[in-house]
């Protein structure tokens, strides 16, 4: 409910009201006069939310301005493509990020943990839309050896070995920051778990050293690390506004930006809306993990 | 402390190099530069090195150099100024909420939480949205935004300082809530708050810098870094020059803060040292 209030409101935030931004200030009075009545903007804004909101639970997101369209089955098709790119650079960034963590904690001070400390702070650093084009410049410009841009290719595409070859760019591009943030968590909880006494014990036992960290070490350290990973995910989901720009991947980020340019606001309103919704759902999924990850966890 | 600080030379060289970085954007309009605006179609897309540029033009034949010189103005001062706007309203909220219970904190919480449930970027898109594309939007945008981290950094100290026997003797003492805040805690947020906002000018950067590459920020011809690298990027297999300066100016100026952030951090909350 919060995150509609919130969507609802941005759109009152400016000087005017929705209709004279979208009309411009070559509109006539009478043309503004219309919008308002159409929109139902000559009400109080509490009616104008519970009459919106209302719509939207049946599943009306209203009509897209721009593209004369229902805007819910356009942002649902679109934010399929954001899905795909989000999801693939989540797993890239978890993984990676999980395995040179667990590397880095076991060999503490080697050129591993060393290049680790030095690439995550990159990370942090690098603005994710210049690391896009400096990837697309080498190994689409430079190299050739994948697509520039894109999710298929205009002729003889379609397959998955074209939306693979499409996705590598942009999911690495969007993965980096964050598998930079997942190393650096999942090494420093690493060494504190392989600190406990319970590790020394497993070793004495004679347990092989990759059963102790990934069975006893590995287990007791992921639930910092899940945090870190639904966080990620909102950072993943917005992020991808600027990623679908720069490889012009036809998501839900690059449908809000074109629908802000053409003040197409029940478009921008429906983007906002399920993106944050999904984020929404990705952090309950999060919570409820913690229980199956830690027993003693529970939610009355 | 500026001893243990010394003592961190890559810090030091990230000071300096912000020192240089901000030394070169206030003196902008003093340098022997040429105009950063000044059209020259005939020298457009000049490489690197050319006679007149040392760093080439970009597709208008503007110098790169000077726009790089004057983006450098409007993007440390959108960044400071967001970092500054979004601590200032954190600060003020996060006290209120610490402090007093009852309301006053469930309304600020509630409202911190909903904004935390928005990806940081989406939200300050949806904003920009409603208040029109603009540099002075984007950034309102972004304080907005910004400003629940500070938020919740405050309220932690605060709820753990006012239950502590000074704050109940100053209380016991007849002193208004005023003069206990100003005197007893206000001061103990200043190392966590110099510390998080030395780490926040990088994101904020970052932040103005996306906004702008999205069309959404600064608006031509105004130079800054990140509407360079957008209005670049069509000319990259040209010359890639024209994308990778403005953006390796981003990226060193955030590592940099970064890199002094994290040592102050070091320096001011030994107990949070990084392993």
């Amino acid at each position: 409910m919060g995150v509609s209030i919130v969507v609802f409101m941005v759109l009152h935030l400016s000087p005017g009201d929705p209709a004279e931004i979208m009309l411009g200030s070559a509109a006539t009075k009478e043309d503004l006069a219309r919008l308002r009545l159409e929109m139902g903007l000559t009400e109080p804004l509490h009616v104008q939310y519970v009459r919106w909101i209302g719509r939207v639970l049946h599943g009306d997101l209203g009509r897209s301005l721009w593209m004369k369209r229902p805007v819910l089955g356009e942002v649902l098709h679109r934010f399929k493509a954001t899905l795909i790119l989000a999801a693939s650079a989540l797993v890239l960034s978890t993984l990676g990020g999980m395995a040179l963590g667990v590397l880095s904690a076991t060999r503490p001070d080697s050129i591993l943990d060393r290049t680790s400390m030095v690439a995550s702070l990159f990370g942090a650093s690098m603005p994710v839309f210049w690391l896009g084009i400096v990837l697309m410049v080498v190994f689409s410009l430079w190299l050739g050896w994948l697509p520039a841009s894109g999710m298929w290719a205009p002729y003889g595409g379609g397959d998955l070995r074209d939306l693979v070859a499409h996705l590598v760019l942009p999911a690495v591009t969007l993965a980096a920051a964050s598998m930079t943030i997942i190393a650096r968590l999942t090494r420093s909880t690493m060494l504190e778990v392989l600190g406990q006494d319970y590790i020394r014990t497993a070793r004495a036992k004679g347990l092989v050293e990759g059963r102790v960290v990934v069975r006893h070490g590995l287990k007791n350290a992921l639930i910092p690390i899940v945090t870190v990973v639904g966080v990620q995910v909102g950072y993943l989901l917005g992020g991808a506004v600027l990623t679908e720009t720069v490889f012009a991947w036809p998501g839900v980020g690059t449908l809000m930006v074109q629908g802000i340019l053409a003040r197409d606001f029940p478009l921008v309103q429906g983007c906002v809306l399920v993106v944050a919704l999904g984020f929404v759902l990705v952090n309950l999924a999060v919570d409820l993990l913690y229980a199956y990850l830690d027993p003693r966890i529970r939610y009355d | 402390m500026i001893r243990r600080l010394a003592r961190n030379r890559l810090a030091v060289f990230a000071l300096l190099a912000l020192v240089g970085a901000v030394s070169l954007a206030i003196l902008a309009p003093y340098l022997p530069i040429s105009d950063p605006d000044a059209v020259d179609t005939p020298n457009r897309l000049r490489p690197l090195l050319s006679p007149g540029h040392p760093l080439g033009t970009d597709e208008f034949g503007r110098d790169l150099l000077a726009r790089l010189i004057w983006g450098a103005r409007v993007s440390l001062l959108a960044g400071i100024a967001t970092a500054v706007g979004a601590m200032l309203m954190g600060v003020t909220l996060g006290i209120l909420s610490g402090y007093y219970t009852g309301w006053v904190e469930t309304v600020i919480m509630r409202l911190t939480d909903i904004l935390m449930a928005f990806p940081y970027i989406l939200l300050a898109i949806a904003i920009v949205a409603g208040l029109g594309p603009g540099l002075r939007n984007a950034m309102i945008a972004i304080a907005i935004v910004g400003f629940p981290l500070y938020t919740r950094l405050v309220r932690g100290v605060v709820l753990s300082i006012r239950e502590r026997e000074f704050v109940e003797a100053a209380q016991a003492l007849g002193s208004t809530d005023c003069l206990i805040l100003a005197r007893h805690i206000v001061p103990q947020l200043l190392s966590p708050l110099i510390v998080a906002f030395s780490l926040d000018v990088g994101a904020k950067i970052l932040a103005t810098a996306g906004l702008s590459f999205l069309g959404l920020g600064t608006q031509p011809p105004t130079a800054d870094w990140g509407s360079m690298l957008a209005t670049g990027r069509q000319f990259v297999i040209l010359s890639p020059h024209v994308v990778l300066l403005p953006g390796l100016a981003i990226f060193a100026i955030v590592l940099a803060l970064n890199l002094v952030g994290d040592a102050l951090r070091d320096l001011l909350d030994p107990r949070r040292y990084s392993r």
